[in-house]
């Protein structure tokens, strides 16, 4: 019997899955012979979505690129006869024979612990996740293991918070479970914000129960008894298969009272997240459940001894929580067997920006920057120069790819003056400026800062300030003296991460990228060419195709030509606007 | 169709003086009223006793809520990382060309509202924007335009229907 999964994420959704998943099902109704249409999670090559997967016989072939139309051939072709379409097939795995198709290089190197399901059973059944091994951590849990026992494994495992920050679970675990209290909140933090990080939405798209199933286990260790998900608004999906699967869960007795007969109760509720980027601090975030202003509090105490409603809390994020059950049916030292000596295990990334191959890719720790960018990404986009990737959103940094040979994890990455962060990875070509990506990043800490703290509400505005004079042509030396100044003063004094790790951008690029600010203050030069105030625009002879657009564009009329001829730019009186570039079908604008 | 009992109607009269009801009832008062009207404010304090300047307070912090009604299409577009080094701030330009509107601006025939957002996470689809529940992706300059003026054009084509459903509206 044949099945075709279509894959349902967000990305799969953005790029037409939907009209793929509908002309696939009027093809196989009536036609029960065919196969069976089901839908999965992302498989993690969001590049080449819409993806659809034939399996048979544990025989796994995936097409890239599909559209309805395409559709309709692989069912008459493959489905009712029989024949692979090698041209379309993407990636290709069957017993005995080495995985093969178009982009298995994006595969091969990957291991997969946390998306272990993702793109493989249907997300919203219950009875596809426990046929592929679910919930049997949760009984190992309840009935072979003690409270202590599973906190001992996860401490043996040496599973560090996959938030960001790094922190052993196995000892955070054990901080909650050391306090005496009637009530304790187990909560995941859902609230994915860094701009260019998508893993946790995956995940919950993707494998909703094995984030529940890892906070019910640790309810079960901590002496939890309610719990939370604070899941961004922004992700119905997301919120949607939670609701699905919490229900599911619920009729199977997985949550609840007395779950599967034991004397241990537990259920979790849903949180939407109102969207506010400080409300990834855990702080913060319980102030926002607790429904007030998601602004950070001060710790002591910590959220172990006074968390949410001032109960013992225990908060970790969501691929954390995907790990446990695997970790618990499996053991720690199987874990360990994965990634490095200090950070075992596996991290997922979210590879995006001028990478080749943008998706979601789970990768061991140790493996470099230089593999996650050539051998999983395939390489830089238009066979541009690759530059730099931006690990760690806002609060992280940029990282020079002449030190691409770093390997990732949590001890190698920090020194470099980046964090490993929530997994977001951004990869920039020799188009970026990167005075211009500091000035982003700030602008958008500077816009989320809660205001609690002076330092980072004012002290970011004017590093903001500095660093747009800088990008317009109108910085002076002492701006960098500031900014360097600010950014030491800025970590210092803030309450939150998102104070103290606000400046990290500026400050790796200021450490490797000097020059580039030099550049923009001394010579009022762009090198990048990015900078509008720093360039001038020009056509290019060879493009322009004389439709007169940009001269209709233009708000100066800087722009003359005849109609089918070439059009120039008078350079003293152009303004820089870039509209003629906006509105160009032939790419014929350009800086220099 | 949100359900009966998320309605907000509904989770008012629920209200049982549990703490941290005030996001969700904002959330379902934005989902009734497109918006957070003011009346909608008072009738949150009056049920919860939590003072309106309070509720403002929750509402100006969280970038969900709106207190001003929103044009037929929402254009969000995506400023995340990913797309702003594949070119998201022209394409912003480009719709504020096309639309005639600022950011956080409503067009004056109440048609698109536009709006930047901090990442919608189809980053490998950038640069991207939403226009109400529809991902738009690869987008350039040129195609931006297009879209924007497709929809334009379906709201003109259908634009008898909502005069005359507005009239038997009128009538019952």
């Amino acid at each position: 019997m044949k099945r075709l999964l279509v894959g349902m994420g967000t990305c799969g959704l953005s790029a037409g899955a939907r009209g793929v998943h509908d002309r696939l099902g009027e093809l196989l109704a009536g036609h029960p012979d065919r196969g069976e249409l089901a839908i999965t999670g992302c498989i993690g090559m969001c590049y080449c979505e819409p993806l659809v997967e034939v399996r048979e016989n544990g025989r796994r072939v995936v097409y890239g690129e599909v559209t309805p139309a395409r559709a309709e051939e692989i069912v008459s072709r493959h489905v009712v006869g029989g024949e692979i379409l090698d041209d379309y097939v993407v990636y290709r795995l069957e017993e005995g024979r080495p995985a093969s198709g178009r982009e298995a290089d994006f595969m091969a190197p990957q291991e997969r612990i946390v998306l272990r399901n993702c793109g493989v059973i249907d997300p919203e059944s219950i009875a596809e996740y426990e046929a592929a091994g679910g919930y049997e951590a949760l009984r190992k849990a309840l009935f072979e293991m003690t409270p202590a026992a599973i906190i001992e494994e996860m401490k043996a495992s040496l599973l560090r918070g996959r938030g960001g920050a790094g922190f052993p679970t196995g000892l955070k675990w054990s901080f909650a479970a050391g306090q005496a209290s009637d009530t304790k909140y187990v909560v995941c933090n859902a609230d994915e914000g860094d701009p260019g990080a998508f893993m946790d939405r995956s995940v919950l798209e993707g494998d909703p129960h094995a984030v529940l199933e890892g906070m019910i286990v640790c309810a079960r260790a901590i002496g939890g008894t309610h719990g939370y998900v604070y899941c961004r608004a922004e992700y119905p999906l997301a919120l949607k298969r939670l609701e699905i699967a919490l229900a599911a869960a619920r009729e199977r007795g997985y949550l609840g009272k007395n779950i599967l007969g034991s004397d241990f109760s537990f259920d979790v509720k849903i949180k939407q997240g109102a969207g506010a980027f400080v409300c990834g601090e855990e702080t913060a975030l319980f102030a926002s459940i607790e429904g007030e202003r998601g602004m950070p509090r001060i710790r002591p105490p910590f959220p172990a001894e006074k968390g949410l409603w001032r109960k013992p809390t225990n908060n970790n994020n969501v691929e954390t929580y995907a790990n446990v059950p695997w970790i618990l049916t499996r053991g720690a030292a199987a874990y360990r067997r994965f990634g490095t000596e200090k950070s075992p295990g596996t991290k997922v990334f979210a590879l995006a920006g001028k990478v080749r191959r943008g998706g979601l890719a789970e990768v061991p720790m140790g493996m470099t920057i230089h593999d996650l960018v050539h051998l999983i990404g395939g390489g830089i986009k238009e066979g541009r120069a690759f530059k730099a990737v931006q690990m760690g959103g806002p609060s992280g940094g940029c990282i020079p790819s002449g030190i691409s040979d770093t390997p990732v994890d949590f001890e190698h990455i920090p020194p470099t003056g980046a964090i490993m962060g929530s997994g977001g990875m951004v990869v920039l070509d020799d188009t970026s400026c990167m005075v211009e990506i500091a000035r982003f990043f700030l602008e958008f800490t500077q816009n989320e800062s809660c205001g609690k703290c002076t330092f980072c509400r004012i002290g970011t505005l004017r590093m903001l300030e500095a660093l747009e004079r800088i990008t317009r042509g109108e910085g002076a030396p002492a701006d960098i003296v500031k900014l360097e100044k600010l950014a030491v003063q800025i970590k210092e004094a803030s309450l939150c991460g998102l104070g103290q790790t606000a400046p990290n951008p500026v400050q790796t690029t200021l450490r490797y990228y000097r020059q580039e600010y030099e550049a923009h203050i001394a010579r009022r030069e762009c090198p990048a060419r990015y900078c509008e105030a720093l360039v001038d625009f020009f056509i290019d002879a060879e493009k322009c195709t004389g439709c007169t657009l940009c001269a209709k564009n233009c708000p100066v009329q800087a722009i003359t030509g005849e109609p089918k001829k070439l059009h120039v730019i008078d350079q003293s009186i152009c303004v820089k606007c870039s509209r003629c570039i906006a509105s160009c079908s032939f790419g014929a604008v350009y800086k220099n | 169709m949100a359900h009966e009992t998320d309605s907000f109607v509904y989770r008012l009269w629920r209200y049982d003086g549990a703490p941290g009801e005030l996001i969700p009832l904002l959330q379902s008062a934005q989902e009734h009223f497109g918006y957070i009207p003011r009346r909608a404010i008072r009738y949150i304090s009056e049920a919860t006793h939590i003072p309106e300047s309070a509720i403002y307070g929750v509402i100006t912090f969280y970038s969900q809520f709106r207190l001003q009604p929103m044009g037929k299409h929402v254009v969000r577009i995506c400023a995340g990382t990913a797309c702003h080094v594949s070119g998201s701030k022209l394409l912003i330009e480009s719709v504020q060309d096309e639309l005639g509107i600022e950011v956080g601006e409503t067009t004056a025939d109440g048609l698109f509202t536009l709006f930047t957002v901090a990442c919608l996470f189809c980053c490998s689809l950038a640069p991207v924007m939403m226009v109400g529940e529809e991902t738009h992706g690869r987008l350039t300059p040129a195609s931006v335009r297009r879209i924007l003026r497709g929809y334009r054009r379906k709201s003109e084509a259908a634009g008898a229907r909502p005069a005359a459903e507005a009239t038997t509206g009128a009538d019952r």
